[in-house]
């Protein structure tokens, strides 16, 4: 994992930036009050917003807006790069990357983006986003980092981390996934401090089908480390692994405990394991915990909820240690190689775009895209189209994967388990149509639809529902083909997207799909963290509660 | 961004929207029937202003201001002693973070010093850019030259910001008193179970624990230490049990015996999981139902914790009725700074906080204390610029 240094501090630069943004409160009604003011006024969000809006409030929504003025093939500016390093200072902070990571990252950024010829089929804001992006995935670790256990049987896996992060249950995730690669895993409980940790541990251990090693209920643990290898031994197990108590990086004495179960297993792999959601500290204790146990890789656990996740930046850049895994859940195969290049986009707040606009630029020619602009400024998207850009779409890969990638999307449809034949189904009805039946759908009379449906397979019925979604879907471009680029998806924010909910019964009859009924505000959180947005997130208190807090207060003393 | 990606996020959203079509209409009835339910079955809790008018007038009795009764022996700290003792343990006061401002010059890199400080305790940027623009207006305005003058404006800004709330725990004036405890996973909501009964029981209460963590492996189990520990009754269920039949069950126990507190421990849920904040608003309608009204609904927050807080605290305020944050985990070198944010933004105060994984380490939040030691530095501070270990990956 090659990486250089060289082109680290530049506080100077980020002091300027800095200066820039202080005393004229939220930055970025700074750099373009007419983007944000059409945003002002918002409509009651309907839940499809909730899951469209974070893409908009994207760091490349807000670079977009700086770069708005730049011709395309031109250099970037002074100010253009300040304004832009400023956004991307804020983004990082906002998702809890360690305020002196930003400053030495987006000194980075600033060097390689000062005089960056513009990438003729990019625009300025996707070039520098690209920059940011891979920066961010080289620290991350450019590439996911397996688990490196060596040739020595049994070998060891010690996990260590602040109190409540997640050990015990990737402790038994991870034998779990070893056990499924084949492995005869021992699980061995060295918390003997929390009240009934050796208990979950065994409970995990029985739902894990792996035996755990729990000599002891409470005392000193490193006697119990000791053992176990040999009791390992005894079993047959190939893998140790060892769950030790939460510590607190100032605890002194719980830290030279955890140096000294290491000492006493000596393993292969001592994983740190921290909670995506940990804020400015996380440098500081990944520090002390690669001071006390040497750690050779991190779990980045509760990934599953709605945390940027910025510490992992933090913890990668100070430690220089791979995260190896991300713990996406409460169940036992919740848990997953870790890819840097998704996390990147999360922390940015874009999800994989970044990733979307490498593979669309594949696909897709430049004049490819521009008939398409034509086509939805003048609403003239036709079924025809409609097929053509789905065959595009399946060139990218799996739409699952694709759908994965749209920021704030991705989780939610995770579960929908879109099956691919189901497409098919979709393009076979189209197929069905003659060129003309596709480009004028109104045509379709119910002998048409009747014939369409013998061709394809399908029921009448599902015909008509496929041409009433794709008339809602053409009203929705319509509208957006009103204006431009983001600022044109943007406005779908506004659109009555009741109508095409229920048409179908999208939102809260989908089956597999309980996130897009009403996702919860963590999304509408993910997108509200961008901080400098007109968006008034102050001061809102549920009308519920404002209610009852109103009852309370003739209740309090 | 560019119109390529406006293609492709409708095409996308088109094929999900056609799927989704053709699979409702090949399931259709049961969840649309099921959703509907859960609405209506939701609808009467969302208007009840009956519940809380029902509330005996005059209720509480107990001062929170008590706790000194309830500490142990006395030659142990105080919880005001041990909030600054346990928060100095990680802090060496006030360090070389603030060195320019405590210099006295107020320059620009004080007024980054301050940002820093803020942003580096987790306040927020959002806040902490308001903060710092409120001050520096006051700054002009009350012609403030000196660095430590400013600083101390800034703590008094935050004091006022954090210090007006009310922060007593609510009691009945007869009857079981009713406190559910809810937050995301591996916050410290059990142990600080453990911690506010060992209280209340040690000032002469019975306090009755309802396990309704009925997911986490072994939970009730460590709730059952620490009833042990606390001398206090625990009513659990088998695991996979209904949480809120144990919360009904807890109550059942605790009115019938007389208890003066019932405390209803939740599993650990992530506020974007809808089906998990579903199960704990009935959860809280049941005890609602049951127990006439719930008198407190912590929110259990770990002071690590960083912007995330807040999306926590907004939609455990949406699900429940959230009336405080225990926040733990602040002996660590954690500041908890987002509580800023969540007073600010959402009126919730702070009512505890943890100090440690023992049972007598919770305190009623000081935030004076609080405030100091935001911008205290933290003794293990780490050198970005210098990386060292990154060479040898
Ligand atoms: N949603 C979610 N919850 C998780 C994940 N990993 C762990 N948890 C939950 O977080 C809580 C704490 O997890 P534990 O495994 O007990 O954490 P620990 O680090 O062993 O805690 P201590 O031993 O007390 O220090 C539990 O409620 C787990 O179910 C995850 O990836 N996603
Ligand atoms: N240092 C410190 N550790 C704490 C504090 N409060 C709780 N802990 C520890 O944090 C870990 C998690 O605490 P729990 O009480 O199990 O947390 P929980 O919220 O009930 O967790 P789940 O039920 O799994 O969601 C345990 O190891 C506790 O000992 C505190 O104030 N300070
Ligand atoms: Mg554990
Ligand atoms: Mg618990």
């Amino acid at each position: 994992m090659a990486r250089t240094h060289a082109a680290r501090g530049h506080p100077d630069v980020c002091d300027r930036l800095r200066n820039d943004c202080v005393g004229s409160v939220p930055a970025a009604t700074v750099i373009a009050p007419d983007a944000r003011a059409t945003r002002a006024p918002a409509p009651p969000p309907h839940p499809f917003n909730r899951w469209i809006q974070p893409m908009f409030d994207a760091l490349g929504d807000r670079l977009e807006a700086i770069f708005s003025s730049l011709r395309r093939g031109g250099k970037l500016t002074d100010e253009q790069v300040n304004a832009t390093l400023r956004e991307i200072r804020l983004a990082l902070l906002e998702a809890d990357v360690n305020f002196k990571v930003v400053k030495a990252f987006v000194s980075r950024i600033r060097d390689r983006a000062v005089g960056a010829e513009v990438h003729e089929a990019l625009n300025p804001a996707q070039q520098v986003i690209k920059i940011v992006h891979e920066e961010l995935i080289e620290i991350l670790g450019g590439m996911a980092a397996p688990l490196d256990l060596g040739s020595r049987s049994p070998a060891a896996i010690m996990l260590a981390g602040l109190q409540g992060s997640g050990k015990t249950t990737a402790a038994g995730k991870l034998a779990t996934l070893l056990r499924k690669q084949g492995r005869q895993p021992l699980l061995v409980a060295c918390d003997l401090q929390r009240p009934a940790a050796v208990e979950q541990l065994r409970v995990l251990g029985e739902r894990a089908g792996v035996p755990v090693f729990a000599p002891a209920e409470s005392g000193d643990p490193v006697p119990v480390a000791r053992q176990a290898m040999d009791e390992a031994r005894r079993l047959g197990a190939s893998v140790v692994i060892v769950d030790t108590a939460g510590r607190t990086n100032v605890d002194e004495v719980l830290m030279a405990q955890a140096t000294d179960i290491k000492a006493a297993v000596d393993p292969a792999e001592t994983l740190f394991v921290i909670d995506a959601m940990i804020g400015q500290e996380a440098v500081t204790v990944a520090k002390a915990f690669q001071e006390a146990v040497d750690f050779t890789g991190v779990i980045l656990a509760k990934l599953d909820g709605d945390a940027r996740g910025g510490a992992a930046l933090s913890v990668a850049e100070v430690t220089g240690r791979p995260i190896k895994y991300a713990s996406v859940g409460e169940q036992l195969e919740d848990f997953e190689a870790f890819h840097p290049d998704r996390m990147a986009g999360r922390i940015l707040g874009m999800g994989d775009v970044l990733t979307l606009i490498e593979k669309a630029e594949d696909v897709y020619t430049e004049q490819q895209a521009k008939d398409m602009e034509s086509k939805l400024v003048a609403a003239e998207f036709t079924l025809e189209d409609f097929l053509e850009q789905f065959q595009q779409l399946k060139k990218m890969g799996p739409l699952q994967g694709l759908l994965g990638m749209l920021p704030g999307v991705g989780r939610q449809l995770k579960d929908l388990d879109l099956d691919e034949r189901e497409l098919v189904r979709v393009e076979a009805i189209i197929q069905s149509m003659t060129p003309e039946e596709r480009r004028k759908p109104a045509i379709l009379n119910g002998k048409r639809k009747k014939r369409v449906a013998r061709g394809s397979g399908r029921s009448a019925q599902e015909v008509n529902q496929l041409l009433r979604s794709f008339e809602q879907m053409r009203g929705m471009m319509k509208q957006l083909g009103g204006a431009k680029g983001m600022k044109a998806l943007r406005g779908m924010g506004d659109l009555d997207l009741d109508a095409l909910a229920a048409g179908g019964g999208l939102p809260t009859g989908v089956p597999g799909m309980p996130g897009i009924g009403g996702l919860p505000s963590g999304l509408g959180a993910q997108g509200g963290a961008v901080p400098a947005g007109g968006r008034p997130r102050g001061k809102t208190v549920p009308k519920r509660k404002r209610k009852k807090q109103k009852n309370r207060k003739g209740k309090r003393r | 961004m560019d119109v390529v990606i406006l293609a492709l996020v409708l095409g996308v959203l088109v094929a999900v929207v056609f799927v989704a079509l053709l699979r409702v209409r090949r399931h259709p009835p049961p969840l649309d029937e099921q959703t509907a339910e859960q609405l209506a079955d939701r609808a009467p809790t969302l208007d009840v202003p009956g519940t809380d008018a029902e509330t005996p007038a005059g209720a509480p009795q107990v001062a929170e201001g008590a706790p000194s009764v309830a500490m142990p022996p006395p030659a142990k700290l105080s919880p005001a002693e041990r909030f600054r003792t346990r928060l100095g343990r990680a802090r060496s006061g006030l360090g070389d973070a603030l060195a320019s401002i405590l210099r006295g010059r107020l320059d620009d890199d004080a007024w980054e010093e301050l940002e820093d400080s803020l942003i580096a305790a987790d306040v927020g940027v959002e806040a902490t850019l308001e903060l710092v623009a409120g001050l520096r207006e006051r700054v002009r305005a009350e012609h403030i030259r000196g660095g430590p003058e400013a600083l101390a404006l800034l703590k008094e800004i935050l004091r006022l910001e954090l210090g007006v709330a009310d922060r007593s725990l609510r009691w009945r004036d007869d009857g079981t008193t009713v406190w559910l405890i809810t937050g995301v996973n591996g916050t410290g909501k059990t142990t600080s179970i453990g911690k506010i009964a060992a209280r209340e029981t040690a000032a002469g209460r019975t306090v009755v624990l309802a396990a309704a963590d009925t997911f986490r492996a072994a939970a009730a189990d460590q709730l059952e230490r620490w009833g042990e520990r606390a001398s206090a009754r625990v009513v659990r269920q088998e695991s996979g049990a209904d949480p809120a039949a144990v919360a009904f069950d807890g109550w059942s126990a605790a009115s019938s015996s007389g208890a003066d507190l019932l405390m209803v421990d939740t599993a650990g849920r992530l506020q974007n999981k809808r089906a998990l904040m579903d199960e704990l608003g009935k959860v809280e309608r049941v005890l609602d139902r049951e127990a006439g009204h719930v008198d407190e609904v912590l929110l259990v927050l770990d002071a690590t914790t960083g912007q995330n807080g807040l999306s926590q605290a907004s939609a455990f305020a949406e699900a429940v009725d959230v009336s405080g944050v225990v926040l733990t985990k602040l002996d660590s070198t954690a500041k908890g700074g987002i509580v800023i944010a969540i007073q600010r933004q959402l009126g919730i105060p702070v009512k505890l906080v943890g100090l440690g994984e023992d049972i007598d380490d919770l305190a009623t939040f000081d935030p004076d204390a609080f405030v100091d030691a935001l911008f205290a530095q933290a003794t293990q501070d780490v050198s970005i610029e210098q990386p060292t270990a990154t060479e040898d990956r």
